[in-house]
């Protein structure tokens, strides 16, 4: 039995630079919003990155371009390796229920290199997050020459609630990818090394 | 959780076991250095001179160019209704209310230099006879929070053809009775609805919104709107300015 990568190489460099990218970003994106807080809280300065708001906002504006970058191999990668189609689809509804149901009695098996329904189904949450976190920023960023864009969002003041709750969306998503490592550890090597699986069917033939 | 029960598996002896269990154990705790790598990046704050805040200028000088590449100086900043002003207008500067200068408006006079053909000084009255126009906009501010507002006054097109500037250079600075200063790309400078203010809502600038002539730029940030003029001059040399030199981004185009 031939066996192939559980993740490429691209997907995993692509994978590492996203978490550093996401640190950065996550880190700088709260000292700038503790400048002019949303809600009635503010971020501890210790989980916060650049010291003071021109520091913080270089960190955003400079790592946005490797966070862009990266999200934009990624998606060309997706579609052109057929990744998102081998392993990110389908995603039926009443799959989503089932696999849902067995995880919360903790029956749902890891089947190596294979994505369970509810996982499909969060990769595509979080993805749609990160394209709406990237255009809210936009519109944020330049309510005036992209002000349809911002237009689009109900305005600057409307679209920075908006780049905040899929800041959230994307945090939640984190917090249940690293609590799902930690209860299943043997999925973090794969994504450093590679890892090996059986081919199966529907597998790209190298 | 069980492992799969599919397709081959090795099975490894109890010491593999433990050994490929201390690699996963040591490379989780890899990924936790890399964000305890991270805290100590992060007193990088553009102002100690290291490696990283040489690539976080490098960056800033980078967004300056996409930002003049996106700016377009026909695209108008959305104006607004008088209802929709924020009321009380916020008041912001690097100092406290306390600390607003005092500008003498008896022998007040705006001088002008660098690569100008006139470069007599003028008066408030001078300003007020040249072309006028009013725009309610939104300031946007660099800490994120916004207001909206009425300014009236000459714009800087109108006011740099009548002193004779030469309009191919680089940059417009300004200069303040607060010692604040800053500056325009001459394409921001040119663009109608930059305006040097004389008026907020109906009446001549009162001291905290920058009497008696401040520079209204909505296409920029706050901060790049300077309080309190005394002096413009056209320069091929970034002048840069009180915010921009200790780490803001010079352009903040918005």
């Amino acid at each position: 039995m031939k066996n192939t990568r559980i993740h490429s190489w691209p997907i995993r460099l692509m994978h590492w630079l996203n978490a550093l990218c996401m640190v950065c970003m996550f880190m700088s994106g709260w000292a700038i919003y503790n400048a002019s807080p949303l809600f009635g809280f503010r971020f501890p300065a210790e989980l916060t990155v650049g010291g003071w708001l021109g520091g913080s906002l270089a960190w955003h504006f400079a790592f946005m371009w490797l966070l862009a970058i990266n999200g934009l191999a990624y998606v060309l990668h997706g579609l052109l390796s057929r990744h998102f189609q081998r392993d990110l689809l389908p995603v039926s509804p009443r799959a989503v229920a089932r696999d849902m149901s067995a995880a919360l009695r903790l029956k749902l098996v890891h089947e190596k290199g294979v994505y369970n329904a509810v996982q499909r189904l969060m990769y595509w949450l979080v993805l749609a997050a990160g394209v709406l976190i990237v255009l809210s920023g936009l519109a944020i960023w330049k309510p005036i020459q992209l002000q349809q864009l911002t237009a689009m969002f109900g305005g600057y003041d409307a679209a920075r609630y908006v780049h905040f709750a899929a800041m959230a969306a994307i945090g939640a998503f984190v917090v249940v990818h690293l609590v799902l490592v930690l209860l299943v550890p043997k999925t973090l090597l794969p994504m450093i090394t590679g890892g090996t699986r059986p081919i199966r069917i529907g597998d790209r033939q190298a | 959780m069980s492992a799969s029960k599919k397709g081959p598996r090795i099975q490894l002896d109890p010491a593999q076991r433990l050994q490929l269990e201390n690699i996963q154990r040591r490379n989780f705790l890899r990924g936790g250095l890399t964000v305890g790598a991270m805290a100590m990046l992060s007193g990088c704050n553009l102002q100690d001179g290291d490696q990283v805040d040489r690539v976080l200028w490098a960056m800033s000088r980078w967004n300056d160019r996409v930002q003049a590449w996106l700016f377009s100086g026909q695209r108008l900043a959305p104006t607004f209704s008088k209802a929709q002003m924020t009321q009380p207008f916020p008041f912001n500067a690097y100092y406290g209310q306390d600390d607003i200068p005092e500008v003498d408006l008896s022998d007040y006079a705006l001088s002008v230099s660098g690569r100008v053909r006139d470069k007599s000084p003028w008066t408030l009255d001078g300003l007020r006879k040249l072309p006028q126009r009013t725009d309610i906009t939104r300031l946007v501010c660099v800490e994120g929070w916004s207001a909206i507002g009425q300014w009236g006054g000459v714009p800087l097109r109108i006011f740099l053809e009548h002193i004779g500037a030469d309009t191919t250079a680089k940059y417009v600075g300004f200069k303040c009775a607060d010692r604040y200063y800053s500056s325009l790309d001459m394409a921001t400078a040119l663009h109608p609805q930059t305006l040097l203010a004389l008026d907020y809502g109906e009446v001549a600038l009162p001291p905290e919104y920058g009497y008696p002539l401040r520079l209204r730029v909505p296409t920029k940030l706050g901060f790049k709107n300077p309080k309190h003029i005394v002096e413009i001059y056209v320069s091929n040399d970034n002048p840069g300015g009180y915010w921009e030199d200790q780490g803001y981004n010079w352009f903040s185009g918005i």
